[in-house]
């Protein structure tokens, strides 16, 4: 909607600015209430005044009660595992759909986006036994397996690689260039947008992925992140909401922190991710 | 290149991603088919043929209809809120708004925020006479309620919690639409005098229709997928007034471990999600033909 044409009157335009102040701080009241849960001592955990101290003990207990440093090793493994996995796999395969005439490439292309509709999430219990016959239960690697062909990554690199010019891919070849080379030095230099879009979307989704690690892990060793603090918080804490909350920002500010660095760039991504 | 050439480099690029999309999707799906018409192997006895009977014994299930009808519900109360409320707030932030680059943020915070780490902090919200909610209510002078232990109030509770979780997701794809809109639109429908709201009728929501679409087939999917704050909240409870399908599957799967069944109700919602997959393929189709 064009504000510079379209101005509401005054009245309309501040009875505007309020509605969208007051979702906004709707929006963001139960983020603010875990802060300041987290951040004072339990006795003010649902006090509001002003004078309440800060404290970082909060934290400090949360760490200490599970094995959280763990949990944070586990989940950058897997997002860094699937997403290096992804990367591979989805551009050897969006070049292939992108620039190679072959029999049966539209039916493998639907195939392919096949899985945009029925993702592994829905495919819990077939997938689990799966994962028991390759005695892969248990493990990292059994969490990001399922993920790593992503149809969503070949379909997104598919639209990219397609606007590049073929007169820049038939130059690549007449210099003598394989077609890995070809996907190599032109596709992949060019696509690169694409790739910090696609990575930090799959990082946010697999940080946050809960219910297949729920399922397929049972252990310290391999347990992320999500996962641990469900653990943590269903049982081992009672109700001891400083604890909880101070455990739950915890585990997301790493994702946090990034964000608000990096915002203009987050929003772009999951932009362009959702245009192609 | 030849074209026999073309031919094995195009299935060579193809094999690693066809062969793990093959293993842990299209096998799973056939599987799962597979499974619902056999019995779950018991100690002692194998896992035999069994016909319709894990459908029939669906069908009779109270439960299955539960869970289906509290996912119906859920999905039709938090899609078109969700996605109206994104096409609000994309307005807003699109537009002139004091302090726009707070509320973008405000709004797409939720989105990159763990489903579980959110329904921990909601679940404090919603907690009984602790929680915001319940103070907020007590200081209008409302009798104390268990938002999440009452039948009636737990589903809407969870409903709340994706709407608020998925709402600025959608914003997003909005925002870009708009973005990538011509100001020559408004120009000329200002001049020709249409009011604002009819300018937004007739011009800019049609023109979003490929975005509602897109929107709408995520919101669907999700719906039906994303079901960590169950698990968080209420585990289906209380007296299964909010479970659903996916928690269901994972609860008969996984704590009664009955995989037949559990393959008969991944069926079920795996139809629906076929449902919707109709529906997105012949919306890529119409948007690869005008590209």
């Amino acid at each position: 909607m064009s504000a510079a044409v379209y101005r509401a009157g005054a009245l309309g335009r501040s009875l505007e600015t309020a509605g969208a102040w007051l979702l906004g701080a709707l929006w963001i009241l139960p983020l603010a209430y875990a802060f300041w849960t987290a951040f004072h001592p339990p006795e003010f955990s649902t006090r509001f005044v002003l004078d309440a101290p800060v404290t970082l003990e909060n934290f400090d207990r949360a760490w200490h009660a599970a094995p959280f440093a763990r949990y944070f090793l586990n989940t950058v493994l897997l997002c860094a595992m699937i997403l290096a996995g992804q990367l591979v796999l989805c551009t050897l395969a969006a070049y292939a759909f992108a620039r190679f005439e072959f029999p049966g490439r539209a039916l493998l292309l639907a195939l392919v986006l096949l899985q945009l509709m029925v993702m592994p999430d829905v495919l819990i219990v077939e997938n689990y036994r799966t994962m028991s016959a390759l005695g892969l239960r248990d493990t990292i690697v059994a969490i990001g397996l399922p993920y790593m062909a992503s149809a969503f990554g070949i379909f997104l690199l598919r639209q990219t690689f397609k606007t590049v010019p073929p007169e820049l891919d038939e130059a690549a070849r007449v210099e003598g260039c394989s077609p890995l080379q070809v996907l190599w030095k032109v596709y992949v230099p060019l696509a690169r947008p694409a790739y910090i879009a696609y990575a930090l979307v799959s990082v946010s989704y697999h940080w946050n992925n809960f219910l297949w690690p729920l399922i397929i892990t049972n252990s310290v060793e391999s347990r992320p992140l999500t996962v641990g603090l469900q653990i943590f918080s269903a049982t081992d804490q009672g109700i001891d909401w400083s604890i909880i909350t101070a455990a739950t920002l915890l585990t997301t500010a790493p994702l946090l922190v990034a964000f608000l660095l990096y915002q203009k760039q987050f929003v772009q991504s999951f932009m362009r991710a959702g245009i192609k | 290149m030849r074209r026999g050439t073309q031919w094995v480099h195009g299935w060579l690029l193809l094999l690693p991603a066809a062969a793990l999309l093959a293993l842990f999707t299209h096998y799973p799906i056939v599987a799962t088919l597979w499974q619902s018409f056999h019995s779950t192997a018991r100690a002692g006895r194998g896992s035999t043929y069994v016909g319709i009977d894990n459908y029939r014994a669906l069908l009779d299930d109270p439960i299955f209809w539960q869970s289906l009808s509290n996912n119906l519900w859920y999905a039709a109360v938090t899609i078109p809120l969700s996605i109206a409320l994104a096409l609000l707030m994309a307005c807003w932030v699109n537009g002139k708004i004091p302090g726009r680059a707070l509320l973008r943020l405000a709004y797409f915070t939720p989105t990159i925020l763990p489903m579980i780490a959110v329904a921990n902090i909601w679940l404090f919200f919603y907690t009984p006479e602790y929680g915001l909610l319940e103070r907020f209510t007590t200081m209008l002078g409302l009798p104390t309620h268990n938002w999440l232990g009452s039948k009636n109030t737990a589903l809407s509770c969870l409903m709340a919690v994706a709407v608020w979780k998925e709402a600025g997701f959608f914003m997003i794809f909005y925002l870009a639409a708009l973005q990538q809109m011509s100001p020559q639109l408004a120009e000329a429908a200002a001049i020709e005098g249409a009011s604002r709201w009819y300018f937004f009728r007739r011009v800019t929501f049609p023109l979003l229709m490929p975005t509602t679409l897109f929107v709408l087939v995520n919101a669907v999917i999700n719906a039906f997928r994303l079901v960590d704050h169950v698990v968080v909240m209420t585990r289906g409870g209380p007296d299964n007034a909010t479970e659903l399908l996916l928690y269901y599957i994972y609860e008969i799967g996984f704590r009664f471990w009955d995989p037949a069944y559990a393959a008969t109700l991944t069926i079920v919602l795996l139809t629906i999600l076929g449902v919707a997959a109709l529906a997105q393929f012949g919306f890529i189709e119409r948007r690869v033909h005008y590209r």
